[in-house]
């Protein structure tokens, strides 16, 4: 359909505006809200990731696309009110306590939530406890770590700890990114997985909930 | 002491400091706290990291001020302490190096992002390097030094700030590249280009780049600059990529290899030489008896 690719077209130019009056002709014309979700808003926010990932746009792209995407999600979030917006999962995602810095999760965030996952942004300085006590609330079958310092990187293996003196490893996942982070340092602390950077984030939650 | 401009121009090859943040983690700093903390409860340590690189032979002392615009420094709720934190810095740092080097103020980025991709206006980001530059200036800094940048635009109003302030202070302004398969961009997409023609318009006396990936890197990064601009060029490169032993960051490059390497920095037409992230005064001193060497044979 002409007026989707022309949704998608809009949200990778990170036109809000765009978006937001293609979306409302879509939903007038009696295009389907899932489809309108998951062709023009996911499909549009896969390709920016993909070209994002291949350097052939930036950071400042991604962040303008994603806002472009949650103007039109504004519009459709009505139509879902009864069964809620269709989701992959949810993601409790944060920076781990002691570590301020953000991009790189706020990032990771905007992919997954592109991605169709319903993501509850703890924001940074996240305790252990607060990563736990949210997924358990929440119901949300992952928890997403991200850190910069290498100081800080231990609270990883803290939550990944509690997790199993609760008795929950197996069903809360842990994923685990930041500059520092490695695959070894996520295998030796016990996580589920490691994302490398936040497109393998989005492909690694997906492998963890079994959505490929 | 001889003006830093005039002193490039006369074609010296100077040594700038090396890493202050992960020296800081070295000597005590805890996750999470603010490293521009120190400068009010423990300026001694402050005083000593400066005292060590004057002593391996830096020619210019960074102060501890990256975090210091009050924008940055609220991610920390220490807002309120803008100019004790900043003024405190250009003290320590007068204490341990008297005359004899030049110190350098440092401003980082704050930590946030201009509109449309944040929610900050170009004014409030501007009047927040305006706050942290006026105690930098008025506590005696011989240089200000705009650095690890990845937006231009963030940049170029630190140094207008810079500029407005005192306009007679140098300005160096150093932008943060990855290289990619397209070339070097910061996180933000800026190009070297883009980098080089906006830095000097908006009016730094001394462009180039520090932190990134390693020394091998900034040699690229550096003969692109030239490619781009008459300026001095300054490079400061981090000891390579970390990996981790034991919790700690190990960062992979050697005093003798970064000195060996930073020859080709020099032969490139770079004026300032130093490190970032995980370099230590042994680095500093490694490249100062290089430098040393190349001073002594340009003289004969």
């Amino acid at each position: 359909m002409e007026i989707l690719k022309k949704i998608s077209a809009g949200l990778q130019q990170g036109d809000d505006k765009k978006v937001f009056t293609l979306t409302s002709q879509a939903i007038q014309e009696k295009i389907p809200p899932k489809e309108i979700l998951e062709k023009a808003l996911i499909g549009g926010m896969k390709i920016v990731g993909e070209k994002f990932k291949i350097h052939e746009i930036f950071l400042p792209d991604v962040l303008l696309a994603a806002k472009a995407m949650s103007a039109g999600m504004r519009l459709l979030e009505p139509f879902f009110i009864k069964e809620g917006i269709p989701t992959l999962g949810k993601v409790v995602i944060g920076t781990v306590q002691g570590d301020l810095h953000d991009i790189g999760k706020n990032l990771v965030s905007v992919m997954l939530t592109g991605a169709g996952f319903e993501v509850i942004d703890l924001g940074s300085n996240v305790t252990p406890e607060k990563f736990i006590e949210t997924a358990k609330q929440e119901n949300a079958p992952v928890i997403g770590m991200s850190a910069l310092l290498t100081t800080t990187m231990p609270v990883m293996g803290s939550v990944v700890e509690l997790l199993k003196q609760e008795g929950l490893n197996g069903r809360i996942k842990t994923i685990v990114g930041g500059a520092p982070v490695s695959e070894e340092f996520a295998q030796k602390i016990g996580a589920d997985a490691y994302g490398y950077d936040s497109t393998n984030a989005v492909e690694s939650v997906k492998k963890l909930l079994n959505k490929t | 002491m001889e003006n830093l401009i005039q002193r490039l121009k006369r074609g010296k090859i100077l040594v700038s400091d090396g890493g202050v943040g992960t020296m800081l983690m070295e000597l005590g700093l805890k996750p999470g706290d603010a490293p521009e903390s120190f400068n009010i409860l423990h300026p001694e340590v402050v005083e000593k990291i400066a005292a060590l690189y004057l002593e391996a032979g830096a020619d210019i002392i960074t102060t501890n001020t990256f975090g210091g615009s009050p924008l940055r420094l609220s991610f920390y709720s220490l807002e309120d302490k803008t100019e004790e934190i900043n003024r405190n810095a250009v003290l320590s740092a007068r204490k341990a190096i008297a005359n004899r080097a030049y110190i350098s103020a440092s401003c980082g980025p704050s930590g946030r992002f201009l509109k449309p991709h944040g929610d900050i206006e170009p004014e409030q980001m501007y009047d927040s390097f305006q706050r942290q530059i006026k105690v930098l200036v008025a506590s005696g800094v011989d240089i200000i030094c705009v650095e690890t940048m990845t937006d231009l635009r963030e940049a170029e109003l630190a140094i207008k700030a810079a500029k407005t302030v005192a306009v007679s202070t140098p300005v160096i302004a150093t932008m943060t590249f990855d290289s990619t398969p397209r070339g070097f961009y910061t996180m933000m997409g800026v190009s070297i280009e883009k980098a080089a023609s906006g830095l000097e318009k908006a009016g730094a006396d001394v462009i180039g780049s520090n932190c990134g990936t390693g020394i091998e890197d900034m040699i690229g990064t550096a003969r692109e600059f030239k490619k781009q601009s008459k300026l001095p060029l300054i490079m400061q490169p981090n000891a390579g990529i970390p990996t981790t032993q034991g919790g700690k960051p190990v960062y992979p490059e050697t005093p003798e290899f970064m000195a060996e390497k930073a020859k080709e920095l020099i032969s490139i037409g770079v004026s300032i030489v130093g490190g970032c992230c995980g370099t230590t005064p042994e680095h500093i001193r490694a490249i100062r008896e290089m430098v040393e060497q190349q001073n002594q044979s340009g003289k004969a």
